[in-house]
């Protein structure tokens, strides 16, 4: 019996016809993908993206020269000289992040103490060459001053959880 | 002088019209449907398909196109030269002069011939020529198992479709595609010979290398079958050779069992639609069920692939046709 009901199972075709009806159901259901580069997905507060120097209100920038994220960064992604500026207070005079060599890993924003260097939300800085890649302190600047309404809610949102 | 126009010229001049009118939908329809090819598995895999290119993505199988004029033929160094380039020429020529006998209605055909079914029988057979050729002329491993695979598959089936057009002819009575279709007046081959309009469909599917027969590409374990070392143009020529295959092949599948231009039901508001559009519908259905069956199933083991060709099609297709002859014989309906 078991042969006959495999055989007519498969002169019927009966898998087959029902295959083909799930397929052409789902022919008929939402998308689930994105339109990417005009819709984008949710990202989280947490989201380690590009790099950025913040700076506080009033326009000074937060990083003292601590060389924290420079110790912990296990890429060796980050390369900091420092020395006192004319009011006496201790700033870089070289911040640069190469991030061919960054990881993501997010050190950096754990063990900085004043929040300055931060991963922002951004993922799309692809660029056409190596050299775009090593960021410097301008750079990371720039960023810090185009994502900042971004980059204080991310912050805010997650201090509670810090 | 004037005979010399009127009688040689001026016919020459309609033929090469009446071609240029054939060929240029065709290619057109070639194009899009590779465009269709990927909305439809797009759309059962649900994401989206290509839709940057134009509006809706349109203009993509031009993209496409440009993209391959544009690149450089490479020609590998152990390759046979003359064969390696003439294997696409030859694919893509059979699979365009196949279409001189295809009636697009009634009496709208570039050649009609009293054997016509053993034309277009005849250049699908020679299909495999193009495909083994590039196989060999590649001097590639992959090339080669995938001309090989090709040529066993595609000859294994053709005896299948063989005797399923064995079948319809038993009920027609003549060769010539436009009698096959005007035989379905009173109704379609695809009703009373529905077992055979399944088996010529798989075998077609079987015939033009399409999933789930499409090992002779095989990605996952031969990267890409016999057109692996084609580049550019030559290979673009395979592509458009195998499109225009799977088009064939709808073709006759609507004019052996679907009643090529003729209307579904013969009144009223369905009758005023021109053959050709009927017909192009009906290319456009079994199309689809091409596209549908490439999104359902998984690609087969080459054994498998072997025993429903000689072990299952074979005799099923061999007893339908003692069986259609008996009927046919015993209650006297053989066609005069």
């Amino acid at each position: 019996m078991a042969l006959l009901d495999r055989t007519a199972r498969g002169f019927f075709l009966t898998e087959l016809l029902s295959g083909l009806g799930l397929t052409f159901s789902y022919m008929f259901r939402p998308r689930v993908t994105l339109n990417y580069p005009f819709e984008k997905g949710p990202i989280s507060p947490r989201f380690r993206g590009e790099h950025a120097l913040r700076r506080y209100p009033n326009g000074e920038e937060r990083c003292i020269a601590c060389k924290l994220c420079e110790a912990v960064c296990p890429a060796l992604a980050i390369t900091i000289e420092a020395e006192p500026r004319d009011d006496g207070s201790r700033r870089t005079t070289r911040y640069d992040i190469d991030m061919t060599k960054c990881i993501y890993c997010g050190l950096c924003q754990e063990a900085c103490p004043v929040d300055a260097i931060v991963e922002g939300p951004n993922f799309e800085f692809a660029t056409e060459t190596r050299e775009e890649l090593f960021y410097n302190k301008e750079k990371l600047l720039a960023n810090g001053d185009r994502w900042e309404a971004q980059l204080a809610t991310n912050v805010a949102t997650d201090a509670p959880y810090r | 002088m004037a005979e010399l126009w009127t009688g040689y010229a001026w016919p020459t001049i309609i033929i090469v019209l009446q071609i240029v009118a054939i060929v240029i939908p065709l290619m057109v329809g070639i194009a899009y449907l590779t465009y269709a090819e990927r909305k439809v598995l797009a759309a059962m895999q649900l994401r989206q398909g290509p839709n940057i290119v134009g509006p809706f993505g349109l203009l993509q199988p031009m993209a496409d196109g440009l993209k391959l004029l544009g690149k450089e033929t490479v020609i590998p160094a152990g390759a046979n030269r003359v064969v390696f380039v003439f294997a696409p020429m030859l694919t893509f020529l059979l699979a365009l002069i196949a279409w001189a006998v295809i009636p697009f209605g009634n009496g709208m055909v570039l050649a009609n011939i009293n054997v016509g079914v053993l034309y277009l029988f005849a250049i699908s057979s020679l299909g495999v020529y193009g495909i083994i050729m590039a196989g060999w002329a590649s001097n590639s491993k992959y090339a080669f198992l995938g001309g090989l695979r090709s040529a066993a598959q595609m000859v294994s089936y053709e005896v299948s479709i063989g005797f399923v057009i064995i079948t319809v002819l038993l009920c027609v009575g003549s060769l010539n595609l436009s009698d096959v279709v005007n035989a379905q007046r009173t109704v379609w081959f695809a009703i009373p010979l529905f077992p055979m309009f399944v088996v010529f469909f798989i075998s077609a599917l079987a015939e033009t290398n399409r999933a789930p027969f499409d090992l002779p590409e095989g990605e996952s374990e031969l990267v890409g079958g016999y057109n692996v070392e084609y580049s550019a143009m030559t290979f673009a020529l395979f592509f458009l050779g195998e499109y225009a295959n799977m088009i064939l092949m709808s073709a006759m599948t609507s004019i052996l069992f679907l009643g090529g231009w003729l209307a579904p039901i013969d009144i009223a508001p369905f009758n005023w639609i021109p053959g050709p559009i009927w017909f192009a519908l009906k290319i456009a259905l079994v199309l689809f069920m091409f596209l549908w069956v490439r999104a359902t199933v998984p690609r087969y083991r080459y054994d498998q692939l072997m025993r429903l060709g000689w072990k299952i099609f074979l005799p099923f297709s061999l007893f339908w046709v003692i069986l259609t002859a008996g009927v046919l014989v015993t209650f006297g309906w053989l066609p005069s």
